[in-house]
């Protein structure tokens, strides 16, 4: 006896377990960030009068821009592979789920290079506590792409020989692990502001 | 049926790395007493020092130095543990891991948990950080000693502090799991018929609570991850600016503060409370509905109460914190939802005595737990509202009145719960019933006991002895008056401890010599009691159930028996 609704709908709740479960888990990933945006937002009250966007000045805005624009654009990429396997399209799913994971590579090779360019300046979470959350949070974020690149390689390579198996179910992977990306876009939308311009 | 495809598993498959969610549950339920007993013998060292300060603590003495004296810094991390380890590592996984891993599935009638892989994973992430959490007694620095909140700026300096913080995480990724892991099989893997108001109150009860788990204890993990920040990369989230710490200002650059680890913290812990106390009323209606033969009265506000329970204590938290200065229109707020919050607890509470209105209650050792929980968690409730206010809260805050009044929500409430709900399904689990006898033998001493430690403590708080104070308050002349009933609680906490040894006994002994009995020894009316005992390995029932009526249909007048199960259709 197989467990029941792993890759059909269950008609009167109309989900199948895993996106119940994957919506469950970002659920608790709002929490997590807004947790760390509260953080933010109290400290920002507890510094001195403008001090919050004197010491943002130093972050690179044009830099960060780009890595916005590059993260919406995986994004596109990651709903356009799982809709080619919706037409059974399994070339197009290559590529696009390539071009996701090249998007996320050059993101984190652009933040690589932000924080670099911060320590050469003798800038660190402990200067002051600006940087202590900005680095948190760009930090946390940064690992929660790794994650979501770990998934998304096991997904493009290793784990496709399930499309020929049960091509419903690997459909659904996708799915699900692409409103994980989407998240993980989104928290950036909220972070670009929040950091770099206000 | 595939099921028997299931039989051929070698001995680790099935019991070790299992994904079956009756092994994860015994798997959760064992490490977890395991956990409960360790709390317990680290409060019993402490109970020694309270009662003769100063004096080498006996048989153990030689383990905490050569004096034979339990040291304050020794007794502050003791303390932790303590905290610690009853509630992230013993009451809670008890409660959720292991009653709702093995009983939830069979309730709804499912055949596993949604995600039996993910389950499985959130045992061993529990199971490492529990590990991590012993390990740190064997750590040159030693266990955490900044109090169980971790509260900065003191936790940034105290050594040991980083270990109980990666033990945590742990922690916090396995109830993460767990709970999503919960949410999805109750949503998704009911039986065909078990509508939401079918569902035993106990299946709600474990599905608020992991609703609880899901959005409450993930801002935990960022105050963690702040915390972590502070200690090792050096922020100062937690530190304010020009904190002067032995004499010097210290070396960071300041403004943050130590608020935002009390706001973020209580934000988790206060629904955690609701973590610990709702799978215990859940546990307490089952075995009330079988044991007075009644349906649960007022099943539907049960219900809705619970719920609303679990919205309201979102919105609760800085009743922990009048004290910090936070003004007086923040209190207000506080004051006023803590009030409002007891309403759907005292909703619950009195559903269940009128429960017992009229019923030829059968007494056996289930229920004895059962119904000493409803006064015991009464007396904890009511003793919370002098702390849910402000103004009273100002005199008793960190005395041990507070000590008493959440032990009494826990200890004789939660843990009796717990015990009700081990003796009310060990039939299920294995077969036969516990010894009626030694049940018997192992509620009186506890029951009489429990009140012997946490009585006093009212008393002592009310004359203002502090908690956490190493030498139980004999350097404060205010304490002088009260101070002769730490012997008393110590010697209760020893013989509480004495009481659990016939439990013990009882849990090995029944699983040979117990009474053999079919699969519904209690005449009861929910799916669990359907499937065979042990239910079968990976599917649980021999047939998906179909369920045609409510949760309790007990004594239905002109029935000819006094129980009606759920699958019976009813008639055209």
């Amino acid at each position: 006896m197989d467990i029941p609704y792993t890759v059909e709908e269950r008609s009167d709740t109309g989900l199948f377990n895993a996106k119940l479960g994957i919506w469950l888990f970002l659920a608790s990933e709002v929490m997590l960030f807004g947790g760390l945006f509260s953080a933010y937002i109290f400290l920002r009250f507890g510094a001195p009068d403008g001090a919050f966007h004197e010491w943002g000045q130093e972050l690179n805005i044009p830099l960060a821009t780009l890595n916005t624009l590059i993260l919406i654009s995986s994004s596109v990429t990651m709903v356009m592979s799982w809709a080619s396997l919706k037409l059974q399209d399994i070339k197009k799913y290559k590529l696009y789920m390539g071009l996701t994971l090249l998007c996320a590579l050059v993101f984190l090779v652009i933040k690589y290079l932000e924080y670099t360019a911060k320590f050469d300046h003798h800038i660190f979470p402990s200067t002051n506590t600006f940087f202590a959350i900005y680095f948190t949070l760009t930090g946390l974020h940064g690992l929660h792409i790794i994650g979501g690149m770990i998934v998304l390689f096991y997904l493009w390579i290793p784990g496709r020989k399930m499309w020929l198996s049960n091509s419903e179910q690997f459909t659904n992977r996708v799915e699900i692990v692409g409103l994980y990306w989407h998240f993980v876009d989104l928290v950036w939308i909220f972070l670009f502001p929040v950091l770099y311009l206000l | 049926m595939s099921s028997h495809t299931h039989h051929d598993e070698p001995f680790y498959r099935k019991y070790i790395w299992s994904t079956d969610h009756k092994i994860i549950g015994l798997q959760y339920g064992f490490t977890a007493l395991f956990f409960l007993l360790v709390g317990f013998v680290l409060m019993m060292i402490m109970r020694w020092q309270l009662a003769y300060p100063e004096t080498p603590v006996p048989i153990i003495g030689g383990l905490l130095g050569d004096t034979g004296i339990l040291l304050p810094e020794t007794y502050n991390a003791l303390g932790v543990m303590h905290g610690t380890i009853m509630i992230f590592l013993g009451v809670v996984p008890l409660a959720v891991g292991a009653f709702g891993n093995y009983i939830v599935p069979l309730q709804i009638g499912a055949p596993d948990m949604a995600f039996p892989k993910l389950n499985a994973a959130s045992y061993w992430s529990y199971l490492v950080g529990g590990i991590v959490m012993l390990a740190s007694f064997f750590t040159p620095e030693g266990p955490a000693r900044a109090g169980w909140t971790g509260y900065p700026p003191l936790s940034v300096f105290e050594p040991g502090q980083t270990i109980w913080l990666i033990g945590m995480v742990f922690i916090i990724t396995s109830s993460l799991l767990g709970s999503i892991n919960f949410i999805t099989t109750i949503v998704q893997l009911r039986a065909p018929g078990l509508s939401w108001m079918r569902l035993p109150f106990f299946v709600w009860a474990q599905l608020v609570t992991a609703f609880l788990l899901v959005l409450a204890f993930p801002p935990l993990e960022s105050a963690a991850v702040l915390q972590l920040m502070d200690r090792v990369a050096g922020t100062s989230f937690f530190l304010p600016s020009g904190l002067v710490v032995s004499g010097e200002i210290l070396n960071v650059s300041g403004g943050g503060s130590p608020l935002l680890w009390q706001h973020l913290f209580w934000f988790l812990a206060h629904p955690e409370v609701y973590v610990l106390i709702l799978p215990a009323m859940g546990i307490v209606s089952e075995v009330i509905a079988n044991n007075t033969r009644k349906p649960l009265w007022g099943y539907k506000s049960l219900v809705f109460a619970a719920v609303f329970l679990g919205f309201m204590s979102f919105i609760v938290w800085a009743h922990h914190m009048f004290l910090t200065g936070m003004g007086t229109a923040m209190s207000a707020f506080f004051q006023t939802t803590t009030m409002i919050i007891s309403i759907p607890s005292v909703i619950i509470l009195s559903a269940l005595f009128i429960s017992l209105w009229g019923a030829s209650i059968r007494f056996n050792t289930p229920m004895l737990f059962a119904l000493a929980f409803l006064p015991m968690f009464g007396i904890g409730g009511l003793t919370g509202l002098p702390l849910g206010i402000g103004a009273s809260d100002i005199y008793l805050h960190d005395t041990y009145y507070v000590i008493g009044h959440f032990h009494y929500v826990v200890a004789p409430g939660t843990i009796f719960a717990l015990f009700a709900g081990i003796y009310y399904w060990y039939p299920k689990m294995t077969g036969r019933k516990m010894s009626e006898a030694i049940g018997k033998l192992h509620f009186w001493p506890s029951f009489i006991f429990m009140n012997g430690i946490f009585m006093p403590m009212f008393i002592q708080g009310l004359a203002g002895v502090s908690r956490r104070l190493w030498d139980g308050g004999l350097e404060s002349a205010h304490a002088s008056g009260v101070l002769q009933w730490n012997e008393f609680m110590s010697i209760s906490a020893w013989l509480l401890g004495l009481a659990q040894l016939p439990f013990i006994f009882n849990v090995f002994y029944s699983m040979k010599f117990g009474e053999k009995v079919d699969e519904n020894p209690w005449d009861s009316t929910t799916l669990e009691w359907t499937a065979p005992s042990p239910p079968l390995p990976h599917v649980n029932f021999d047939n998906i159930p179909e369920v045609h009526r409510e949760a309790y249909e007990y004594s239905v007048p002109g029935r000819k028996r006094d129980f009606t199960p759920q699958t019976v259709p009813k008639k055209g």
